[in-house]
């Protein structure tokens, strides 16, 4: 796996690279937006790829709540905190695009406010995770990924069920795109998602690893002169496998 | 319409926070292999 990794990682620079070329060079100028149109390749795929990472922390954290599997635990909390970087790269790049083809950075219509919630819950979660110290944080944290979770389908299916100043969507729901642009727009998505799963892999060996080096301080802070005797000590607390 | 500009900014500010979270990342990783040396010893 080790070795396997850095393998990935050029792969996929080089998929980004081509993507780039493609949305810079190769998609055809849109009529009336001209090239800011091309912000699209960037920011529709981060919306996917958002919506992927929050579809395998629902995944984890019912995998977790059923079975309390701590791996399952920890790829909620990678995934989750991946899709935030994803869906600030969403709420950014969006009002890049609005201030020329709008005339306004921002406005409160369904589709950016739902968005916007849904970058707030999955900050709450992660702000959880990050403050809480008590045993019963995964649970909870699983238990808002679900709900958090629910905002997601309103999220995409806000601009078919409401009036709305957002574009509709290119692929279903009436939209329509030129071939040229949807096989930009596909490439652009192909290398973000490559690009995702590996952070999200790194991200997870990094939260094992980290509690790793918690249960051996812990277990350290146990085995201290002062503290507990060392068969009770490591009665309580396990050691911890290598995230490997 | 001068959009290339916001063309650039869009494209400069996506790479800008995944630039600034693969940092975080990898201050994070160098911390906790720290962290193991210390207790390893």
């Amino acid at each position: 796996m080790k070795r396997l990794f850095p393998i990935l990682a050029v792969l996929t620079a080089l998929l980004l690279a081509y993507a780039l070329y493609q949305a810079l060079v190769v998609a055809p100028t849109e009529r009336t937006m001209g090239d800011v149109q091309r912000i699209f390749y960037y920011h529709v795929p981060s919306a996917w790829t958002a919506f992927l990472l929050f579809l395998v922390n629902l995944v984890a954290s019912i995998v977790y709540l059923v079975w309390r599997n701590p791996k399952a635990d920890a790829l909620a909390v990678a995934a989750a905190e991946v899709g935030v970087v994803f869906c600030t790269v969403v709420l950014v790049t969006g009002p890049i695009w609005a201030r020329p083809v709008w005339g306004i950075w921002w406005t409160w219509d369904v589709r950016l406010t739902t968005t916007l919630v849904l970058w707030l819950i999955y900050v709450s979660y992660l702000v959880l995770r990050r403050f809480s110290d008590s045993s019963q944080t995964p649970k909870l944290a699983a238990v808002l990924a679900i709900f958090g979770a629910l905002d997601v389908p309103l999220v995409y299916f806000s601009i078919w069920f409401f009036r709305t100043q957002h574009p509709q969507p290119v692929i279903g729901g009436g939209g329509s795109i030129d071939p040229r642009m949807l096989r930009v727009l596909l490439i652009n998505w192909l290398a973000f998602s490559c690009f995702a799963v590996l952070v999200c892999w790194w991200r997870y060996r990094l939260e094992r690893l980290q509690r790793e080096v918690e249960e051996a301080h812990a277990l350290e802070s146990l085995l201290a002169p002062g503290g507990p005797s060392a068969r009770s000590a490591k009665a309580k607390v396990p050691l911890g496998r290598s995230p490997q | 319409m001068n959009s290339i500009k916001f063309l650039y900014a869009a494209y400069i500010a996506t790479w800008l926070i995944h630039a600034i979270y693969l940092g975080s990342l990898v201050r994070r990783y160098s911390r906790l292999r720290q962290q193991m040396k210390e207790l390893a010893k």
